[in-house]
């Protein structure tokens, strides 16, 4: 049986001494992409900065495997090196470190030469970003074509999204779009990777189709299952709709992984779907 | 200054400690090296031309406007590269005390009675090179000098003149390192003179051993519409250095532009300053330091601003950062205007630690914590500012690549 790409299991992270994730439970299967939907402090940044291992999100319970390996007690350059990469919402500035140096150092490392360089460059529009510092004064846009760019170069099998679109003008979002689909070999029908976005407007999914999506609420996920349907549910009924909720109690887990319900689910019973 | 002149203040002043760093008894140093084998100083010869192109300085480059080279007392090497014959002259200094460009600037901004390092230079000189580029010549290469000590507790005194004619441009190289010896003391005089409208990019670096006491005494003396850019890197260990340079803006707009970018390793001792005189109307300055403190190193960077006249502006900036816990950074700006309302001088000083944000980053990259490190390390310490000819900036890369972690 083939593993999911990414299998996360009963996952509970502390930020500090501050419990963000309770018992999360997913998978997404190769080929998928999935999204990640739920208001501010649900702990959607705080899921996918575990799954990659920075410092800082202490896993306190579950596991987390890539492939079938547990990867859970890996630092993040392990992880990375696994298949694991993210697209940072709000990357931090690293002065003297240009975006051409970084991705030059991680397409050597892969034993490709600089002519790969340009031509992703090109791809995503970074020709006047990679003698720029790290994320020293670039546009919203900016920052997010420089991560895509970085993701290329690394070629995960599991590409993490944090907010992609956010603070982008539309045409870069085309451009982001395109970049995405390429990285994610959304054009083969035989696409092996997986990919886990996270968005709050939704308007990446016009250009990259989510197969699957989740609703992360207060540490727990919520819902799963179409993510257009669950776009509808949160427009007509918010996000804490999602906690009373009935028809998630029938919302089948993606492959191996349940999300078990909310305790606030389960306590409401029959109430109306949202 | 008459001979008889400065020999008599350097006499006064053979006992006279500098004003900063760590005082050292001369007499643990001598200036007479042993005497050696053909062999021997055939082989040392051939070591040297490593030891040079760690600090910069390719002996068997094609193509460098002229070199010289010294190794403890000896003059090794002086050539003026094809095609740059008559457009500079090269001299080792103790053959040129009587030529007149020379005789009529030695000692004229560097006193002799400054300290006892100056006062032993001018006792007991034991070399250094006197380099001019005749009026109008740019020089589309550079010109590379290298001193090297080889024998250890020998006292290497140089005196090196540098005079850059009117509308002249060169860059000058100096790699001053230790081929074999472990310890030792380099004294070395520079003083450069920067004609109306010329312009000298003087790159000097510095790659000692952890016995190697260093005390360079440098002044430059800069004419109207003159340019001067100083770029300085200090890698690896050192016992002590200590120098508090002078760059004297006299001419009207003239400029500098220094740079210094100091590893401090192991017990290095660091003393290290920058003095910049605003005297010409227009004149304007830009000092900037990067400073690493690694394993037990100590470190004082000092800067100095002083405006004379009121049309001038300058900036001075700072940035240290501890790489360890046994290290210190002391950073210490001045700013002097004394009458002159409308002098513009200001100064930034910083010590700051490496982010962790920053490092997590990259390692988000795929980057080991260590490679995270040393690429962060190298972008704070900015080597590509100082526009270093590819050649060098090559090489100034590989002896940061080969540094260990802290200063890589």
């Amino acid at each position: 049986m083939q593993h999911p790409v990414l299998e996360v299991c009963d996952l509970s992270v502390s930020v500090g001494e501050r419990p963000v994730l309770a018992g999360v439970s997913l998978a997404v299967p190769a080929g998928e992409v999935h999204v990640l939907l739920g208001p501010n402090g649900g702990g959607k940044t705080t899921l996918l900065m575990a799954v990659l291992g920075m410092p800082g999100y202490r896993v306190t319970g579950g596991r987390i495997l890539l492939r079938g390996e547990e990867i859970t007690a890996l630092p993040v350059d392990e992880r990375v090196r696994r298949g694991v990469a993210l697209s940072f919402q709000r990357p931090p500035a690293v002065r003297g470190v240009s975006v051409g140096t970084l991705v030059g150092q991680i397409l050597a490392r892969r034993g490709l030469a600089g002519t790969t360089l340009g031509e992703l460059s090109r791809a995503v529009g970074t020709d006047a970003l990679l003698e720029r510092e790290l994320n020293v004064g670039l546009s919203g846009g900016e920052v997010k074509r420089s991560e895509l760019l970085q993701l290329l170069a690394l070629d995960p099998v599991l590409a993490l999204f944090d907010e992609p679109e956010s603070g982008v003008d539309l045409d870069s979002i085309a451009v982001i779009g395109a970049g995405m689909r390429r990285l994610l070999d959304r054009d083969r029908p035989d696409a092996a990777k997986a990919a886990l976005i996270v968005t709050h407007t939704g308007h990446i999914l016009r250009e990259v189709p989510a197969d699957h999506g989740h609703v992360l609420v207060r540490g727990r996920i919520a819902c799963s299952g179409d993510p257009g349907a669950l776009f509808e549910d949160i427009r007509s009924h918010g996000y804490e709709g999602c906690l009373t909720c009935r028809r998630c109690r029938n919302t089948p887990a993606p492959s191996s992984a349940r999300p078990p319900l909310a305790p606030a689910a389960r306590a409401a019973g029959d109430r109306p779907a949202s | 200054m008459t001979g008889e002149e400065t020999r008599r203040r350097a006499e006064a002043a053979r006992d006279k400690p500098a004003a900063f760093g760590p005082d050292l008894d001369l007499g643990g140093f001598h200036v007479d090296p042993a005497v050696r084998e053909p062999a021997e100083h055939a082989a040392r010869q051939r070591q040297a031309r490593e030891a040079a192109q760690a600090v910069g300085v390719d002996l068997g480059a094609p193509r460098p406007a002229g070199t010289f080279l010294q190794i403890d007392q000896s003059v090794i090497a002086r050539r003026v590269g094809a095609g740059f014959a008559g457009r500079i002259d090269i001299l080792p200094t103790l053959e040129a005390l009587e030529v007149p460009w020379v005789a009529e600037r030695l000692w004229s901004i560097v006193a002799p009675d400054a300290d006892k390092y100056t006062a032993a230079a001018a006792l007991q000189a034991t070399g250094g090179y006197c380099l001019r580029v005749h009026p109008g010549e740019r020089l589309e290469e550079p010109v590379q000098a290298c001193l090297m000590i080889a024998e250890t507790a020998l006292s290497q005194n140089i005196h090196n003149v540098v005079v850059v004619g009117e509308g002249a441009a060169a860059h000058v190289i100096t790699g001053c390192t230790v081929n074999r010896a472990t310890g030792g003391l380099h004294i070395g005089v520079t003083e450069c003179f920067v004609g109306k409208n010329a312009s000298l990019t003087f790159t000097m670096i510095h790659r000692w051993a952890p016995g190697v006491h260093t005390r360079p005494r440098s002044a430059v003396l800069v004419e109207e519409g003159g340019t001067y850019v100083s770029n300085y890197l200090l890698l690896g260990e050192v016992a002590s250095v200590q120098m508090y340079p002078l760059t004297l803006l006299r001419g009207l707009g003239a400029r500098a532009n220094l740079q210094a970018v100091l590893c401090g390793r192991g017990d290095s001792v660091i003393d290290i300053g920058s003095r910049v005189v605003h005297e010409g109307e227009g004149s304007a300055s830009e000092t900037v330091s990067r400073v690493i403190g690694a394993e037990r190193s100590r470190i004082w960077t000092r800067g100095q601003l002083v405006a004379r006249t009121n049309e001038c502006r300058a900036r001075l900036e700072c940035r240290g950062r501890l790489v360890s816990s046994g290290a210190s950074i002391v950073a210490i700006p001045e700013l002097e205007a004394d009458g002159v309302p409308q002098a513009d001088l200001s100064h930034e000083a910083a010590i700051s630690p490496i982010a962790e944000e920053e490092v997590s980053y990259l390692m988000a990259r795929g980057l080991a914590r260590e490679e995270a490190l040393a690429a962060i390390t190298r972008g704070f310490l900015d080597v590509g500012r100082l526009g270093l000819p590819p050649a060098i900036a090559r090489s100034v890369d590989e002896v940061l690549a080969a540094t260990p972690a802290g200063c890589n």
